[in-house]
């Protein structure tokens, strides 16, 4: 049953993954990613990190896939969102990315862990308690780099006074 | 249950499909949501180290990276915005002023 569920789990983020790298149009290719980013948060379900898959979520399929459209919405004009993958790049895109795979592949198979897993079920409590105690000085410094992201996005993307 | 192998495999792909649209998009906005995707199979890596040998660890690592990106996105998608007033165009081939 574990593993039937864990199968359709990766179909569906496989699949929606490479129809969000080859899609010709880009707003379905951002729509396939939100699907790829909800099925990363059924695994992360299936892995016992529920609170993970809530902010996955919150944060990539609320936040990350709005401003996304946001941007295709403000770069286009009228409503031509057609896009290709440039035709002189696609074999040798491919052989990186089948080359890339087979590295990790031979990694993972003379090297991966075996065994069963500990089946440890962590709870938000726990994440945030390590959040502000053992990792405290990271968790100031990721707050003050959302500030700079923020801050700079604006800087950036404000239209010059005239 | 799965074995940890099988997971780590998964997001392999998921990486090679990102490495595959950064290496062969155009669109600036479609480079992004590769970036994204090999960002994410990183996190499914954490998210599966920490389920296999427990702790809460690897979650928090996970969070930061979640955290990073969509900082990233933000910069990222000035940065487009910014190209286009530029160039009206958001390709990246378009963006040629530094080379050589």
């Amino acid at each position: 049953m574990a593993q039937f569920a864990f199968a359709i789990i990766a179909a569906c983020l496989l699949g929606s993954g490479f129809q969000a790298v080859s899609s010709r149009n880009l707003v379905h290719s951002v729509l396939w990613l939100a699907i790829s980013l909800v099925a990363t948060a059924a695994l992360y379900a299936f892995l016992d990190a529920s609170f993970l898959a809530a902010i996955q979520i919150i944060l990539y399929t609320g936040g990350v896939i709005t401003l996304m459209l946001f941007g295709v919405m403000l770069t286009e004009q009228g409503t031509d969102t057609g896009i290709t993958n440039a035709s002189h790049r696609r074999i040798p895109a491919a052989v990186g990315a089948l080359a890339t795979f087979g590295l990790m592949a031979t990694a993972l198979w003379q090297g991966a862990p075996r065994g069963d897993a500990a089946g440890e079920f962590v709870t938000a409590k726990q994440i945030g308690l390590s959040f502000l105690t053992t990792h405290l000085l990271a968790f100031e410094a990721l707050s003050i780099l959302l500030l700079a992201a923020m801050l700079g996005a604006i800087v950036v993307a404000r239209r010059k006074d005239p | 249950m799965i074995g940890l192998p099988a997971v780590l495999l998964v997001s392999a792909a998921l990486f090679a499909l990102g490495v595959y649209g950064v290496l062969s998009r155009k669109n600036a906005i479609g480079l992004l949501v590769a970036v994204e995707l090999m960002a994410n199979a990183v996190n499914i890596n954490l998210v599966a180290f920490s389920n296999h040998w427990g702790g809460v660890a690897g979650q928090v690592f996970a969070l930061f990276t979640i955290a990073l990106t969509v900082a990233e996105v933000a910069v990222g998608l000035a940065i487009i915005i910014l190209l286009y007033r530029a160039h009206k165009a958001v390709e990246v081939d378009e963006a040629a002023e530094m080379s050589g």
